[in-house]
């Protein structure tokens, strides 16, 4: 199989049972995700901002769908690429926005930056810069939402590239075997890095990926919020009730390039532009207004409001104290025993 | 008081937790229904059953990430490597994400988890009898504990669940004074004594960073862990005869390593022997000789004289482990060279 065209796998959007506040709700999330990242990626042109990042541009219609059919209290791991998953899990985009700029009020006390962002909090357990390193830890959260007996499901966020690390069938192995409240979600955009799916796995079916294991799976078009809801609302559903793991591949497209400012030069951009045209906000929009259930005046009050929430953020993270050169010493050991002091 | 092995020790801790905070639970190889592959275990899957004591298939990264998962939302796992040579197999997940969460998460993680890890050689050859503990003490956040006694076993084990922090707890197979379930008999070694075996029976802690000064004396210094305490000690014994006043300093934790203990005593002899097993190259030897030599160098009245495994992987022939692996002689052999001048 060569890369996935947009007609091999888009599905139609069907608005069963989905009400106009929860639209709005996935709505404003993926714009949220999109209008974070781009804003990003103006100040990283500019110079404002340290570090590096890795955009999810094109992409955030599965880390809302995926992560708007959890509780508050569920958790989630995530990777390099975490912001649309951080923010689909309600962390605030101020605490998000001081983090990238280094500050005292970021979300990791400018400790962990784009690629170790989290808000424990909401459930968010981390965004991990070793790619496949989050899948045993989301694994490990739901053996310990068994133990506990706490019916708290897990949400592990990976890639393409993730799914041949050794830690993912171990983990597979692991959940199948106990019965565990995980799910695995494939964020399939095609491309590691400069490796398209084809070139790095033997068999590029991710979805079937489990059957080793007993752990069953589902492609879904990873560009239609809708579907990608319905597929995770029912996998974790069943994993709540003792089902066990599921491994949810969406298939998607990186429209920007891996990191920061880096153009591929690995792809055509006939595939780029094509892809482009199946933006998972452009379609969402398109199918939402068309069906007359989101008026046009709905979606741009939504714009608007993230529009302020982002100015607001850098507002946020402008007012914060830059991280200090000792900082770092406090966060290295609690040196802390359980309920009290050493 | 009654005496316990080291092995009895660490059960006894693990039981006595798991008694006490349902959140505390046991993972790893073989660990539940055989009771452990050197019966450290033994009978906490009976007490316990198969939510708090988890058999795990041979994934040590997997398993060692969920470890750190479950650390992350509540529970206080103890995860058991059956050799510490395995835990290379897992090295991304407690290098890199066990040690680092703290901060990266800008302290809101919260890692309360101990890796229990069995080493040293004992006729396993290469890849069953390394000595792990300079990577980790080469790891910033996590702590490393040797405990060379049944009382320091315990004491330091529950202190290690207690923590919020994820403790590396490396147990000398040697020491355990077990047999093995596999049929194998009781792994000793003529110069282990029985020094610590009294253990209290109620639940007690030892704070890290507390080094402990096993014998006094005014001539040498010999800092020295896990199973080069006893060697030590016996060296120590011998040279009593010969009217040469050993210090024995055991330093417990290897991180946080308790500096001004063996500085004083540095100061007192003026004369140091390290005495590790780990090998020599970048090893803890090297580490601990580079403090003193920092710290306390107007000191010294002679260099301070490493003696550690040689730089090989360990072969398995009886006389070549011998030779490569620290023994009394070598622990003699340099206290006599630091006394020379
Ligand atoms: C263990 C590890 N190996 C390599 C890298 C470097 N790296 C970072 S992201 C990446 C590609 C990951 O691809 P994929 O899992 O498909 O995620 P995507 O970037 O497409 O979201 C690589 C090679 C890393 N961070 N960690
Ligand atoms: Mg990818």
């Amino acid at each position: 199989m060569t890369i996935r065209k947009p007609e091999d796998v888009i599905e139609p959007f069907n608005f069963e049972g989905f009400d106009s506040a929860l639209l709005k709700t996935l709505y404003l999330r993926m714009v949220r995700a999109r209008e974070f990242e781009e804003k990003l990626y103006y100040l990283f042109l500019t110079i404002k901002m340290p570090g590096t990042m890795h955009q999810a541009t094109g992409q955030e219609a599965v880390a809302v769908g995926v992560a708007s059919v959890l509780n508050a209290d569920d958790y989630v791991t995530s990777t390099h690429r975490g912001h649309a998953h951080c923010i689909a899990k309600d962390v605030s985009l101020n605490s998000m926005m001081a983090e990238m700029f280094a500050k005292r009020n970021g979300a990791c006390k400018g400790m962990g930056g784009s690629m170790h962002l989290c808000d424990f909090s909401k459930g968010m357990l981390g965004a991990f810069g070793i790619v496949g390193a989050g899948i045993p830890i989301a694994t490990g959260a739901a053996l310990s939402s068994i133990v506990r007996g706490t019916r708290q499901v897990a949400v592990s966020f990976f890639g393409d590239g993730a799914i041949n690390e050794g830690v993912f069938h171990e983990s597979l192995n692991m959940a199948s075997l106990w019965k565990l409240p995980v799910i695995y979600v494939v964020e399939n955009n095609q491309y590691a890095l400069s490796m398209p799916n084809e070139l790095e796995s033997a068999v590029t079916d991710l979805s079937s990926r489990g059957c080793s294991y007993n752990v069953p799976g589902r492609t879904v078009d990873g560009n239609n919020v809708l579907a990608v809801y319905n597929a995770a609302r029912q996998a974790v559903e069943d994993a709540r009730n003792g089902k066990g793991p599921f491994l949810l591949e969406c298939v998607t497209y990186r429209v920007r390039g891996h990191a920061r400012f880096e153009q591929p030069n690995y792809r055509p951009k006939e595939e780029e532009e094509l892809w482009k045209q199946y933006d998972p906000i452009l379609r969402f929009k398109q199918a939402a207004t068309t069906a007359g259930i989101l008026s046009e005046s709905d979606l741009k009050a939504i714009d608007q409001q993230v529009e302020k929430e982002i100015e607001d953020s850098i507002a946020f993270a402008q007012s914060g104290e830059d991280v200090g050169a000792l900082d770092y010493k406090q966060f290295i050991y609690s040196g802390q025993m359980e309920g009290g002091v050493e | 008081m009654r005496k316990l092995s080291l092995a009895d020790a660490i059960r006894e801790a693990m039981i006595q937790e798991m008694r006490s905070n349902s959140n505390v639970i046991l993972m790893g190889e073989d660990v539940g229904r055989f009771n452990g592959a050197f019966h450290v275990s033994h009978g906490m899957f009976e007490e316990f059953g198969p939510k708090r004591v988890w058999d795990t298939p041979i994934s040590e990264a997997g398993f060692m990430g969920m470890g750190i998962g479950a650390a992350l939302t509540g529970l206080r796992p103890i995860i058991e490597f059956q050799y510490a040579d395995f835990m290379y197999c897992a090295m991304d997940q407690i290098v890199n994400e066990a040690a680092k969460l703290r901060l990266m998460s800008g302290g809101q993680a919260n890692v309360p988890l101990v890796i229990r890890a069995p080493q040293g050689a004992t006729g396993r050859a290469a890849q069953h009898s390394q000595s792990v503990e300079a990577y980790f003490m080469h790891t910033p956040g996590m702590y490393v504990v040797m405990p060379s006694t049944p009382y320091d076993a315990k004491g330091l084990m529950i202190s290690a669940i207690r923590l919020n922090d994820p403790v590396l707890v490396l147990e000398h197979k040697l020491l355990y004074g077990a047999a093995s379930p596999g049929g194998g008999k009781a792994l000793t070694d003529q110069t282990i004594s029985e020094i610590g075996s009294d253990v209290p029976e109620d639940a007690y802690t030892i704070p890290f960073g507390k080094a402990d000064i096993k014998r006094a004396g005014s001539d040498v210094t010999i800092i020295a862990t896990l199973i080069m305490v006893h060697r030590a000690l016996a060296v120590a014994g011998e040279l009593e005869k010969e009217g040469i006043s050993c210090e024995v300093i055991d330093p417990r934790t290897l991180v946080p390593l308790d500096e001004e203990t063996i500085l004083q005593s540095v100061r007192k002899t003026n004369r140091v022997v390290v005495a590790t097993e780990d090998v020599e190259r970048g090893g803890v030897s090297a580490e601990l000789t580079s403090i003193i030599s920092r710290k306390a160098f107007d000191f010294l009245d002679a260099p301070v004289e490493c003696v550690a495994a040689d730089n090989t992987p360990i072969p398995f022939g009886p006389a070549a482990e011998k030779h490569v692996i620290p023994q009394m002689e070598d622990i003699r052999d340099a206290v006599y060279r630091v006394l020379k001048d």
